[in-house]
């Protein structure tokens, strides 16, 4: 029994069949990508795992709880973090800030009215912050306001807001879209960090295969809407109908 | 202090300390001379700035903060002055019940409009608070006219109950007071030639303003206003955080409503009438323009905005043609009724103009408001003035280094 079980999802828009009788078990302290091509339902199921999408049918259990027709917070609040494609920070915010939200909504719940109280005197909750922040590090840049960062920056201030949560989950939407290689390997080290030191299972969905495959412990491949096949790296590798279906490749020698 | 930390206390100890000397700051001309014109320093006015400071402070608190842009706050206000009226009518004419009741019975509004405004954003919001203004406008003029005596506006008569007070003797109406003291009741003080008047009803007001400017200050430092500042800044986040932004939104509506609230109630309190014009869209507007041209968002940029925009309407409002004629006699004739007809544009009738001008000029090369002025007036007395560019922004990471030679050269 894995932590997050997808048993018979699916996703209709209008006529199109976004995602058809989807299974999936993601293991605990593992890595899982899922992977397909454009279109495959990749961003569909991972809308419908937090709760911005309701499935028409089928259940998502994390942790042996429902999560059907919960609120996006309330699914949050369970253990399942995100992080989106394009960075989604408080950008108007310093980056110690952005820390010290999720670390007040950790400990007071969705709605808090501490409206006295001043944030310097809750030590615990900055030395926390501070502490998150020196493990993506980023504990020099405190003070700047999160959107006048670089796009790797902000990425690693997402991932250490999710992280600072401490979920059990966390979800990665194509997270080094768009990102200079030297971005993208420096996010593969931090995530390959993450998963060693931590007890955190993270599902990820990506294009790039470099980042799939120096991360992922188990991948799934979708298309059109249903899973292929689910195998670990190396099997997924040499499978014709992956190839066939995803790298468009047909066996042509 | 009082749970602040070094730099806000004495910030706030500087606002008290201009609290407490604005009868003699307001009052910098000579009686008698040309430009008394441009005293400020009477009872009627400084009451009005404190008091318009405080719905701005309140209405900063939603716009400033979540970003949420009420255009309806003035029905609060009007709420707010008919219910401290009531209980002038009803109970005493002391104004601290007058206070609390209009607060609470303007947080009640507040409460039932917020719910059901914020469940949209951006202009919809926006619209639907408008609406909701417009709408409690309207009963108050024409529907609701046993409680609000309509058009006429709700009065103090000399048959109501007063239970507290018991009945009146003689013919005048009583007076608003707190414990004895009268709103009305003033020291004056003749000295250097001018005429410096300290007001009961102004301190009352004062007090009031520093006490709702110093919870303003603690709502912006606490981890709440933090949590304000987050919906303002990206609400998709905030929801995936594990936090519910509506709570926070509707907390921050009624907040600010019961500023508002208390506003109207302390205009009741300085003189007991309350009219149904108090909640008209302009009203609304008013206060949306006093907060920016101030500087949404700052602590201090709304009082600044009310304060001017309260000070140009009344001082520029009173500049005549006859006045101005005073002013330009010594012109040749012809140039003086030019010179007088392009002033009365912008004076008198036409403050409005004034106000609109100023605005524009603001919005356009002070998009902070006038507290980004100050900011950068202090800033070119402490740093000289180099010229800064807008590149020069406060990351040095992101400074273009020295150029790149091109490969070939």
């Amino acid at each position: 029994m894995g932590i997050l079980e997808v048993k018979g999802v699916g996703k209709r828009f209008g006529g199109l069949q976004a995602l058809g009788d989807v299974n999936l078990s993601i293991e605990e302290n593992t890595v899982h990508a899922i992977i397909g091509p454009n279109g495959a339902g990749k961003s569909t199921l991972l809308n419908c795992l937090v709760g911005k999408l309701i499935p028409d049918e089928g259940s998502v259990t994390f942790a042996g709880t429902s999560v059907l027709g919960r609120k996006p917070h309330e699914i949050n609040q369970l253990g399942i973090s995100r992080v989106f494609q394009t960075p989604e920070i408080f950008g108007d915010l310093t980056v110690m800030e952005n820390m010290m939200i999720p670390c007040f909504a950790k400990r007071d719940g969705a709605f808090r009215m501490h409206a006295i109280e001043s944030i310097e005197e809750e030590a615990e909750l900055i030395a926390k912050a501070e502490a998150m922040l020196a493990d993506v590090g980023m504990l020099e840049k405190r003070e700047m306001i999160a959107s006048s960062m670089s796009r790797g920056d902000k990425r690693r201030l997402e991932i250490a807001m999710c992280l600072v949560q401490e979920p059990k989950l966390l979800l990665l939407d194509e997270p080094t879209a768009g990102m200079a290689r030297a971005d993208t390997n420096n996010t593969i080290a931090l995530l390959k960090e993450i998963k060693e030191k931590r007890d955190i299972t993270i599902a990820i969905i990506e294009h790039d295969m470099h980042v799939v495959f120096s991360l992922a412990d188990r991948i799934t491949v979708l298309a059109q809407g249903t899973p292929l096949v689910e195998d670990t790296p190396d099997n997924i590798k040499g499978n014709p109908k992956v190839k066939e279906a995803y790298l468009g490749e047909t066996q042509q020698v | 202090m009082f749970g602040l930390n070094k730099k806000d206390s004495s910030f706030l100890l500087i606002v008290i300390a201009l609290t407490i000397a604005t009868p003699i700051l307001l009052q910098p001309f000579a009686e008698g001379s040309e430009l008394a014109q441009f005293n400020g320093g009477y009872p009627d006015l400084m009451q009005k700035i404190a008091i318009f400071g405080i719905f701005a402070v309140g209405f900063n608190i939603l716009f400033g903060l979540t970003g949420y842009l009420s255009f309806g706050h003035a029905a609060f206000l009007g709420i707010g002055s008919y219910a401290a009226v009531w209980m002038m009518k009803l109970l005493t004419m002391n104004v601290i019940p007058a206070i609390l009741l209009a607060m609470l019975v303007s947080g009640l509004f507040a409460a039932a409009i917020g719910y059901v405004s914020l469940r949209r954003s951006g202009i919809y919001f926006s619209i639907l608070t408008l609406a909701f203004a417009q709408m409690s406008y309207k009963m108050a003029y024409s529907v609701l006219t046993p409680l609000t005596n309509g058009e006429t506006g709700l009065q103090l008569a000399l048959d109501d109950p007063r239970i507290l007070d018991g009945a009146v003797e003689g013919s005048s109406l009583p007076v608003t007071n707190i414990f004895g003291l009268a709103m009305n009741s003033s020291y004056k003080l003749e000295a250097l030639g001018r005429v410096f008047t300290f007001n009961v009803g102004y301190y009352f007001c004062a007090f009031i303003a520093i006490l709702a400017f110093y919870v303003a200050i603690r709502l912006f430092r606490s981890p709440f206003g933090m949590m304000l500042r987050a919906v303002k800044s990206n609400q998709q986040r905030m929801t995936y955080t594990g936090l519910d932004p509506k709570p926070y939104t509707l907390a921050a509506f009624v907040i600010s409503g019961m500023y508002a609230g208390l506003a109207g109630g302390l205009l009741a309190a300085m003189d007991p009438l309350a009219g149904a014009d108090r909640m008209l869209w302009t009203a609304s507007g008013e206060v949306v323009i006093m907060t920016i041209l101030g500087g949404a968002g700052t602590l201090m940029g709304p009082v600044l905005g009310a304060g001017v925009i309260k000070y140009l309407e009344n001082i520029f409002s009173k500049i005549n043609e006859s006045v101005l004629h005073g002013w330009f006699h010594w012109l040749p004739d012809g140039v003086e009724d030019v010179v007088i007809w392009i002033f009365a544009r912008f004076t008198g009738e036409g403050w409005h103009l004034t106000l609109g001008v100023t605005f524009m000029l603001v919005v356009t090369f002070l998009p902070g408001g006038l507290i980004e002025g100050l900011r950068r007036l202090s800033k070119r007395i402490k740093h000289g003035s180099q010229k800064r560019d807008k590149y020069d922004d406060p990351d040095p990471e992101h400074r273009p280094g020295p150029g790149k030679r091109v490969a070939g050269e």
